[in-house]
């Protein structure tokens, strides 16, 4: 009975999160325009998606933003990490007390800080300001992942490789790094999914000149959804499963530890 | 060790951490060559001392000579003083190799070299067929061996141990102290080990040095130590021992007493200089105690009383004596080859005598 009720469970779970994900793929191939009944594959919206300059421009958009963004959140962010657990200095508690802060801020109080920021030092919205607010919102976590990692090891290793003669920066680049680089790699990935689908704190932060994906079908969603909207998501879908695939071969090589 | 040789010295050391005095006006000359031992209790400071000698902590006042030179200021990562931690600290995501090989690597030695030294170290210490595994496929004592190797493959100076065999299993702990008192032997490096166990201390250590609360109480040799402890702490501290209070009656001479304990008067040597009517402390091994049955009457120049418990402890019958004052014993004594299954009764009625001159007579401290 137990097992029965927990395959059930299970079996419940998956299919609330895999079954809209999986009606969104299928009827990317669909070739009824409505979606509500299958007429017959077709490959018609991903034609009709190459075709669409300004959607296949805010998706190249997002990538670049994505892509910086988390790249410079992880180097900030595992550096602050490294500094936060090492060294001892004045303020590290408010430090470290402001990192969870920071996450925890709904999205809507960050977009409007962030804007009245941008606004006060005459940052004009676009590229750089939707820049700086995304690597702004994925900080945080990356931090909080790599220290956790950091944490976890005993941290006499610093001290024996400085005793065996290792400078810092040896320290850093021999012991630390190589020690937390799954929690670097999963800080960047995090970063990346964060900064791809946000659409809270960009829909402020970015001016007209710079489209986003995730902006973009906001907006198109609105008239309906476009089965190229489909098509789009079916591509990200595909694209970020590669990515995680890839993540995952890499922490796994590391698994030795 | 023929000649001594100062090789490090520490002069009038103090530090405080957070306004908590944990050293002050520390000194100590550690000799070339010899296994150097700092027991104490955990808290009594002697990690401080071995984090001051291998420069992780910086004193606050006072300097540390290592062979004529002033080493206080010179940073951890270039003092010639290597580590063994606790907890081993061996770089998980390396091979064993590269673990022994790293601080060589830091010292950029020539490629040739690096090899053939981290294989000889590997080696000494058994491990050379390990060498391409990581440190998570080794036991626990195979992990000490690699964090022994990975600090004396750097030919340092003194090496440093900080409670390098605790996290071993009783078994093991003692084999690794034999090899590590082999092994320093064989270097001729000088081990300075810090260790709260005072059964490691005597088995490895030429000069043992027992701390409490930031202050050294006794330095010498293991047997020293033992047999003649400076004060209560260290008498309590090192093994187990017999508290009996007693009195001065008459001065005999050179270090020789008449001291009343138990209401009997007993000839007692003593170490320290008394006068008629000190108080005093006479400290009795358990291990030096005769007891013998009696019956009735009370014999001169015994400790009468009753047995009140007796355990088995393999090798030895551990036996708590009451005397009549209320005073307890613990006598520890070997099973005689000629009565193998001997044992006591409780409530059997004993007397207690030891070996005279084996007493230690101290100043009364309750």
């Amino acid at each position: 009975m137990a097992r029965i009720s927990k395959a059930l469970y299970l079996t419940i779970l998956m299919l609330l999160l895999y079954v809209p994900i999986f009606i969104l793929v299928v009827n990317s191939f669909n070739a009824s325009k409505y979606g509500i009944k299958w007429t017959g594959f077709s490959t018609k919206w991903y034609e009709k998606l190459v075709q669409n300059d300004a959607l296949i421009q805010a998706a190249l958009n997002s990538l670049t933003v994505s892509i910086i963004a988390a790249t410079m959140a992880t180097v900030i962010g595992t550096l602050a990490a490294v500094a936060l657990y090492r060294y001892d200095f004045k303020g590290k508690k408010f430090l470290s007390g402001m990192v969870f802060v920071s996450m925890l801020t709904p999205d809507i109080v960050m977009a409007i800080a962030l804007l009245i920021v941008f606004i006060t030092l005459g940052i004009s919205l676009g590229f750089i300001s939707l820049l700086i607010a995304h690597i702004t919102f994925c900080l945080p976590f990356v931090i909080i992942a790599v220290y956790a990692r950091l944490n976890d090891f005993d941290k006499r290793m610093i001290l024996a490789a400085r005793d065996l003669g290792a400078s810092e920066w040896r320290i850093f680049r021999l012991v630390i790094l190589p020690l937390i680089l799954p929690a670097v790699v999963s800080g960047w990935l995090l970063s990346f999914t964060l900064s791809l689908d946000d659409v809270i704190v960009s829909a402020f932060v970015t001016g007209p000149g710079y489209e986003i994906l995730p902006l973009k079908v906001y907006s198109m969603v609105k008239v309906g959804v476009s089965p190229e909207v489909n098509a789009i998501s079916t591509i990200l879908l595909v694209v970020s499963l590669l990515i995680v695939i890839a993540s995952q071969l890499i922490v796994r090589k590391d698994k030795t530890l | 060790m023929t000649e001594l040789r100062p090789l490090l010295s520490l002069n009038h050391l103090s530090k405080a951490f957070a306004g908590n005095q944990v050293l002050q006006d520390f000194n100590m000359t550690i000799y070339d060559g010899e296994f150097f031992t700092l027991l104490g209790p955990s808290g009594c400071g002697k990690s401080t001392v071995l984090n001051l000698i291998a420069g992780m902590e910086t004193a606050d006042t006072g300097d540390i000579i290592l062979l004529e030179q002033d080493i206080s200021q010179i940073p951890a990562e270039q003092r010639p003083i290597n580590t063994v931690f606790q907890s081993y600290a061996l770089f998980p995501h390396m091979t064993v190799f590269d673990n022994v090989a790293f601080g060589l690597k830091m010292r950029k030695l020539p490629k040739a070299e690096i090899k053939q030294r981290v294989n000889e170290a590997l080696e000494m210490v058994q491990l050379a067929h390990l060498a391409s595994r990581k440190p998570a496929q080794l036991s626990g004592g195979q992990q000490q061996r690699v964090a022994i190797a990975r600090a004396v493959v750097n030919r340092p100076k003194l090496l440093l141990l900080d409670e390098s065999l605790s996290a071993l299993d009783y078994k093991l702990r003692q084999q690794m102290q034999i090899e590590l008192k082999r092994l320093q032997r064989k270097l001729g490096i000088t081990f300075v080990y810090v260790t709260h166990d005072q059964e490691e201390a005597l088995a490895m250590s030429d000069r043992v040095v027992v701390m409490n609360q930031g202050k050294i109480q006794q330095v010498g040799t293991p047997r020293e130590i033992y047999e003649e402890p400076n004060s209560l702490f260290v008498a309590k501290f090192i093994g187990e021992i017999n508290q009996l209070e007693g009195e001065i009656v008459s001065v005999d001479g050179q270090q020789s007493y008449e001291v009343k304990v138990e209401e009997q008067r007993w000839r007692l040597h003593a170490e320290h200089s008394f006068s008629v009517g000190d108080k005093v402390n006479v400290l009795l091994r358990p291990e030096d105690l005769r007891v013998e049955y009696i019956e009735a009457d009370h014999p001169d120049k015994f400790l009468v009383g009753t047995i009140v418990e007796r355990t088995y402890k393999g090798k030895t019958l551990d036996s708590l004596i009451r005397l009549s004052s209320g005073a307890e014993l613990m006598a520890s004594e070997f099973f005689d080859e000629d009565d193998p299954s001997f044992d006591y009764r409780p409530n059997q009625k004993v007397a207690v005598n030891w070996v005279a001159g084996w007493e230690v007579v101290l100043p009364y401290e309750a």
